[in-house]
Order: C-alpha cells, then sequence, then structure tokens
C-alpha cells in the first residue's frame, strides 16, 4: 500500500492506494478527483508547468506562461528547455498559444498575462 | 474635492473585489493602487492554483488577477494607479484623504467609507535574528520571485531556504526549474509552515530535501553570500550548541513570515489584534473605527487568494450599506481559546446589523486530529462540524446564520475545539 497526499485540490486529502489483483483501491479521498489523481499518481505522474518566457520588450522583459494540461513528469525539465528558447517578438494576448502540442502530449504552452496591456502601462514599479 | 461613498486603498485581489461589490450595489467609488498595475502580488505567481473556488479553474496568478481587472474595468470603476496614500484623517462622519502622484501632485480626497485592503509584507532578514555579515545574495521569497518571474534575472544558483511558508516552496521549485541548486528548506518548526500540497508538488517532485527543527544561525560571506551555519533548534527554537553545519551557497530565500500592513489603521488608532496581527474587525468587516473596513491579507494573512476575494467583496458589500445608512453598531466579542486556536475573524459580530450571515475564518493552533468545532451561544450550540485533520497552515471556513438567534449584549458566544470522533 502506497500513501500519497492529493494535489488537486486545496483539502490535500491523505490518499491509500493499493493494486488488489487488476483493480486500484483507493482510500482517504474527500471527492472523485481524488480517485483519477491516485490512479495518474501510480502509472505515469503528471504536472502542470508555469514558467516565463523572454520577450523583445525590454519595459516587459519576461512574460509568464503554463501548460493548459499536465504533461507527464518525465517531460518537465525537457519543456524548460524548450520554454527557455522562447522570445516573443509581437504583443500577444493572454491564453494565446506558444508552444503547440507538445512533446506529442496534446498539451500547449499558453501566455498568463497579457502583453497588450503590460506593454500599455509599463513594468510594474 | 471629490466625494466618494467608497474608496478603497489596494488594487489586489482583495481590493478588486471590494471595489467592484461596492459599485455594484450602487456606491460612488474609487479604487486607489501605489503600483503602476492593478493586481497585487498576483502579477508575480505565476504559478497555478489559483481560483479553484472562485472560478472552479485553475489558473496563474496573473489569470486570476486579469480577470478581475477587467471586470472592474467593465464596469467603469476608477482604478488611481501609481497613488499613493501618505495620510488619513476623520472628520466627523467622513474621511480626508492625502494622495500624491505624478499627476496631480499632492491632492485630497473625501469618501464616507474607507476600505483597508493594503495587503501584507514579508518578515526580512532585519526582523529575523541571524548573525554575520550584510553580503549580497539574501532575499525574501517574494523579492527572489520579482526577480525571476518579472525582470528575468535568476538571483543565484545554489541556495538555501530559510522557513517552510508557501512562497519559500513555490520559490524553491521555480529556482530548481530555472536551472538553480536548491540546497534544502530548513525550517525551525517541527512542522511545516506551508501547504501539505505545497509540500508535495514543490519538495518532493524534485527531490529538495526538507530539514526540520533546524535554522540558519549565520550567514557567511563579505561581498556574495559564501555559506551558512546550520543548527539544530531544541523545542523552543533555540539553537542547541555544538550542531553547527557550515552549508556552502550563493544566496539565501527566506520564507519566514507574512504581517498585515498596518500603517495607516495604525495611525487611526484602529485597534490591532495581537493574533492575526491585523485589526480587529465585526462580521462586516467593519473595524473598530466606523466606516472604516478591513479585507484580504490586510485583515490576516490567508493562505487562498479566494478567500482573500470572498473578504474583499463582503467589505465593499457591507461599506456600501454603511455608507448609505450610517447604522449604530452593538458588538459582542467571538471568544475562543488562544490553547486551540491561533485565531478567528471576525473577532465581533455586531448584533444589531440587519447582515444575520456571518463568515468566521480560522486556524487551530496546533496539528490536531479528529475534532469538533462548535459555536455556542448563550450555552447553547449553534453550529458544529468535525474535522479529520486541523493544520496551522489550513486555514478553515465556517458559515453561521444568525436570523434563528435571539441575540443580545449580555449574552455569550463563543466558538470551541474539542475532541470528537470524525
Amino acid at each position: 500500500m502506497k500513501e500519497l497526499i492529493c494535489i488537486v485540490c486545496p483539502n490535500g486529502c491523505l490518499l491509500k492506494v493499493e493494486k488488489l489483483n487488476e483493480n486500484w483501491s483507493i482510500k482517504g479521498n474527500l471527492c472523485s478527483k481524488g480517485i483519477d489523481f491516485a490512479i495518474s499518481e501510480m502509472t505515469e505522474a503528471k504536472r502542470s508547468v508555469c514558467s516565463t518566457v523572454k520577450t523583445v520588450f525590454p519595459e516587459v522583459p519576461r512574460l509568464p506562461v503554463r501548460t493548459d494540461g499536465e504533461i507527464p513528469k518525465k517531460f518537465i525539465f525537457p519543456l524548460m528547455k524548450l520554454i527557455n528558447k522562447v522570445e516573443i517578438k509581437a504583443p500577444i494576448h493572454s491564453g494565446d498559444i506558444i508552444l503547440k502540442n507538445v512533446f506529442d502530449t496534446g498539451v500547449n504552452v499558453i501566455a498568463t498575462s497579457d502583453l497588450f496591456e503590460l506593454l500599455k502601462e509599463g513594468i510594474y514599479d | 474635492m471629490e466625494t466618494y461613498d467608497v474608496v478603497v486603498l489596494g488594487a489586489g485581489p482583495a481590493g478588486l473585489a471590494a471595489g467592484l461589490e461596492a459599485a455594484k450595489r450602487g456606491g460612488k467609488t474609487l479604487i486607489i493602487e501605489r503600483e503602476s498595475r492593478p493586481g497585487g502580488i498576483l502579477k508575480q505567481c505565476i504559478h497555478d492554483g489559483f481560483g479553484l473556488i472562485e472560478f472552479k479553474e485553475k489558473l496563474s496568478g496573473p489569470e486570476y488577477a486579469e480577470r478581475y481587472i477587467r471586470m472592474v474595468r467593465d464596469k467603469n470603476i476608477p482604478i488611481m494607479t501609481s497613488t499613493f496614500a501618505t495620510k488619513v484623517l476623520k472628520d466627523k462622519d467622513k474621511f480626508i484623504i492625502t494622495l500624491v502622484n505624478s499627476n496631480k501632485g499632492v491632492f485630497e480626497i473625501e469618501s464616507k467609507t474607507m476600505i483597508l485592503a493594503n495587503g501584507c509584507r514579508e518578515r526580512t532578514s532585519k526582523q529575523i535574528f541571524i548573525h554575520g555579515s550584510r553580503p549580497s545574495g539574501v532575499y525574501t521569497a517574494g523579492t527572489a520571485q520579482y526577480f525571476i518571474n518579472i525582470l528575468g534575472y535568476l538571483p543565484c544558483k545554489k541556495c538555501v531556504i530559510l522557513g517552510s511558508g508557501d512562497i519559500g516552496l513555490i520559490m524553491a521549485r521555480r529556482l530548481t526549474l530555472e536551472g538553480a541548486k536548491v540546497i534544502g528548506v530548513y525550517e525551525a518548526k517541527t512542522t511545516p509552515s506551508g501547504l501539505t500540497r505545497n509540500i508535495v508538488q514543490c519538495l518532493y517532485d524534485y527531490d529538495i530535501p526538507l530539514y526540520l527543527s533546524r535554522t540558519i544561525t549565520r550567514i557567511i560571506g563579505d561581498d556574495r553570500v559564501e555559506g551558512v551555519i546550520i543548527n539544530e533548534v531544541d523545542e523552543n527554537m533555540k539553537p542547541i550548541k555544538g550542531t553547527e553545519k557550515l552549508v556552502e551557497c550563493d544566496g539565501v530565500i527566506l520564507s519566514v513570515g507574512l504581517i498585515p500592513e498596518n500603517e495607516i489603521a495604525e495611525s487611526l488608532g484602529i485597534e490591532i489584534d495581537k493574533f492575526t496581527k491585523g485589526p480587529c474587525v465585526d462580521h462586516n468587516f467593519m473595524t473598530l473605527e466606523d466606516g472604516v473596513f478591513s479585507c484580504g491579507n490586510a485583515l490576516h494573512v490567508n493562505d487562498l487568494v479566494d478567500y482573500v476575494t470572498e473578504s474583499g467583496r463582503y467589505a465593499g458589500e457591507r461599506a456600501v450599506v454603511y455608507a448609505k445608512n450610517n447604522i449604530e453598531k452593538n458588538l459582542v466579542k467571538v471568544n475562543m481559546s488562544v490553547n486551540d486556536f491561533l485565531y478567528v475573524v471576525p473577532q465581533y459580530i455586531d448584533i444589531t446589523s440587519n447582515n444575520k450571515k456571518v463568515v468566521l475564518y480560522f486556524r487551530s493552533r496546533e496539528i490536531r486530529k479528529n475534532v469538533v468545532v462548535q459555536i455556542k451561544y448563550d450555552n447553547k450550540i449553534v453550529f458544529t462540524r468535525k474535522y479529520r485533520v486541523l493544520r496551522p497552515p489550513e486555514m478553515q471556513r465556517i458559515e453561521l446564520d444568525l436570523t434563528e438567534l435571539k441575540m443580545s449584549k449580555d449574552k455569550d458566544f463563543c466558538i470551541v475545539m474539542k475532541e470528537g470522533q470524525y
């Protein structure tokens, strides 16, 4: 049996996970998301990745980005390499896709702040 | 002089929600922000996990902030940015607020009510007892976050983190993703200060060790941090002699606690709660100074932005009610045991208020398993909830309806925690 702490929501349930024959037995979850999390964690753990990308605009040198879904943990550092190569040359909006379908996971990297608005107002001081 | 019903100080998540709600309910509203952009600290919190309660989505800080900024802009509620409130004076039933910005210089506005939504500040190296010189490379977690996420600079390559607060944990992951080596997170207490899920997804995922009952006792280095001395500490968090260990590093990230910002509250002589370090408020989020409201992290330090927003919304709503009606108050203290609770907010219930809904936020003093929390009025139990586990880093929220209670000044209102089967 393995103990996991669910990270899906702020409840942080302590899950007790066990594989009985072909079925998973999961205890301790307050909601059904805990079941999905436990199975995914035991088979192929996935995480979302948040970072920033470089821009050519000195008044806003970095733009925050995140994955719009979760990717297997083994892709986290390879994805960081891709993210660090990006350079934004035109104003874009929040939600715009920066990197499409990374490592064939179906997950995109999207902008999480509006560069258009940021450039209007300059860097926060 | 321009006159408002509600002036909100701060355009972070609490202030934006307060301003939005005040304007929606027909109050003439102005939001004041000292930075050039609204959004508060969320702008640099690029990690996700925000808004699960408020939007039922996992957003990053900037996304959460931008949603609220858009709602405020859509309602044409003015946000005066790069503007600093230097002085607040009470004049009979209104406030005269002195502001300064580069557009208008020094000027005054009037308001019937004021909402303090100016957030909290990080404790710095000056506020904790660390020996040694003052080399560069010592940052609060929030400053390191600003360097990396806003400016795009890596502030260190090999660092230790002092304190296991949420921002420190999140920066441990962030620094690792950006190629820095985080040697370890050192916590003087016997239990982590941050949320469990942050310990898991920020430390365990990246094999960053967490050392409990240990602290930094000396920083070594002249121009730049070269290392730190780590000591084990006893149960009173006093360093144990002979346990010194040198750890080489070029950065020290401090995540040693947040304190509500209360300069303006103090200048008005508003009573501050010694447990929350924020003002005492009633269940309408009004401080003990009539017409002054407090919400968000200026009231007490929250762990989720969703609750910051919620408290801003209530403060905005009640400020408008007050501005239009100038109601009489009759306060009853919310009694609690300091052995069980770290704090309870609000500290008072206004029994004459037409608002019969009370939202109580509390933190337990210690980790407690299988407990029952009850609210008693006049020695009768009016609310009961069971908890499998209560941890100090995880704030709890209780909603209570006062409609059925015949409130009077001489009856006792208290919240209690006791053993119970989950």
